[in-house]
């Protein structure tokens, strides 16, 4: 089964555009940015972060960016899943805030200490999956939060050290797919 | 016990992992795939990606092109000082200490990139590196207040829109490194 580039897809570009023009410049980064994608939820073998998991965390994280097509394609991955999506419709809403804000180690930096909300899952998603949709909204609006102790916490949840890499690469693959998508799309409107 | 930095730097600095790096007895082919550039087999940051090394290889190849591709577009210096910009915004000592080295070598502005980590991104450099500032900036912003405007901003200061690509891909892509860096383990 083939998978249609889904930065291509979600901006819009079409075979020979001026947008297609400028991506076939840096094939590179288009081939591999939608190799990361395939690689995150199209894994060989699904292992320490379930496909399920996968697609959640995903719809949340688009969610939050405030993006709705892209939050809608992850959606389609939770086709068999209807009462998940209503609960993270609910999550969603409720984490909704703005970064990044945070805290520096204590020293010269504390100045620019910024509070912002933190955010822990109440809907019946599962231990497993509300430890990480309350990683997710850390890494998404507060990444300099981030801590030892918050790896630990998913540990707790039962995250292997594996599955928590993979977590992380899909919170953070996603906040640079979501953002080359913003910034083409306001590209092609502006050409 | 080690001492971690406290503000932004351009010194080189040691990233620590709070996970265990996947051992190296523990490398297949498969990893080293993943790892991209055998070298990096000696960095703790690279052998803890490495325990999903698909998306740690697609990852590193994506990085590659946007940062390295020698061909038009926005001047390295330039991409770099997005990566350098982005990471300040987000709050990545680690990741903004590496790309204000790059930005600082490959600019010759040293002193400009030290205003840059000491002041934020409100900094006031030169009208072409102020719109490379805030366009990062705004674009790394949840949610995102990028837009149509910020194009306009980018061409009046000569970029084309390869090189307006390559920015909008740089600072999507320290979203991106900041991410992993930031939660993964500590600078040292």
């Amino acid at each position: 089964m083939s998978h249609p580039d889904v930065i291509d897809l979600l901006v819009g570009i079409a075979p020979g555009s001026h947008l297609d023009r400028l991506r076939a410049q840096r094939v590179q980064a288009r081939d591999n940015a939608q190799a990361s994608y395939l690689a995150l939820f199209h894994p060989a073998e699904p292992v320490d972060i379930s496909l399920l998991e996968r697609y959640a965390v995903a719809v949340f994280v688009a969610g939050l960016h405030r993006q709705p097509a892209v939050t809608a394609f992850y959606r389609a991955g939770l086709a068999a899943q209807p009462s998940l999506r209503l609960m993270l419709d609910a999550e969603i809403a409720r984490g909704a805030t703005a970064g990044p804000y945070g805290h520096y180690p204590a020293g010269p930096l504390s100045a620019e200490d910024k509070d912002g909300p933190t955010f822990t899952a109440i809907t019946d998603v599962g231990p497993r999956l509300a430890a990480a949709l309350g990683h997710s909204h850390m890494l998404v609006f507060h990444p300099r939060d981030a801590s030892a102790d918050a790896l630990r916490k998913l540990e707790a949840a039962a995250w292997s050290a594996t599955g928590i890499v993979t977590l992380s690469q899909l919170v953070a693959f996603l906040s640079f797919q979501i953002r080359v998508i913003i910034g083409l799309r306001a590209l092609a409107e502006a050409s | 016990m080690p001492s971690h930095p406290t503000n932004f730097t351009q010194d080189q600095l040691d990233w620590l992992p709070w996970l265990p790096p996947l051992p190296a007895e523990d490398l297949t082919p498969r990893h080293w795939d993943g790892l991209v550039d055998p070298a990096r087999a000696k960095s703790a940051y690279f052998m803890l990606l490495a325990r999903d090394p698909d998306i740690l290889g697609a990852r590193t190849r994506t990085d590659k092109d946007i940062f390295y591709n020698p061909n038009a577009g926005l001047p390295r210096a330039e991409r770099e000082l997005a990566a350098a910009a982005t990471s300040r915004l987000n709050g990545c000592i680690y990741c903004a200490s590496v790309h204000a080295r790059f930005a600082s070598h490959f600019s010759k502005r040293s002193a400009d990139v030290d205003q840059l980590l000491a002041e934020g991104v409100e900094v006031d450099l030169d009208p072409r590196w102020n719109a490379v500032v805030a366009a990062s900036v705004a674009l790394t912003e949840t949610p995102t207040g990028f837009g149509v405007a910020d194009i306009a901003a980018l061409r009046t200061v000569g970029l084309d829109d390869l090189a307006i690509a390559d920015a909008i891909h740089g600072a999507a892509f320290f979203n991106w490194a900041n991410r992993l860096m930031l939660s993964l383990g500590e600078p040292g």
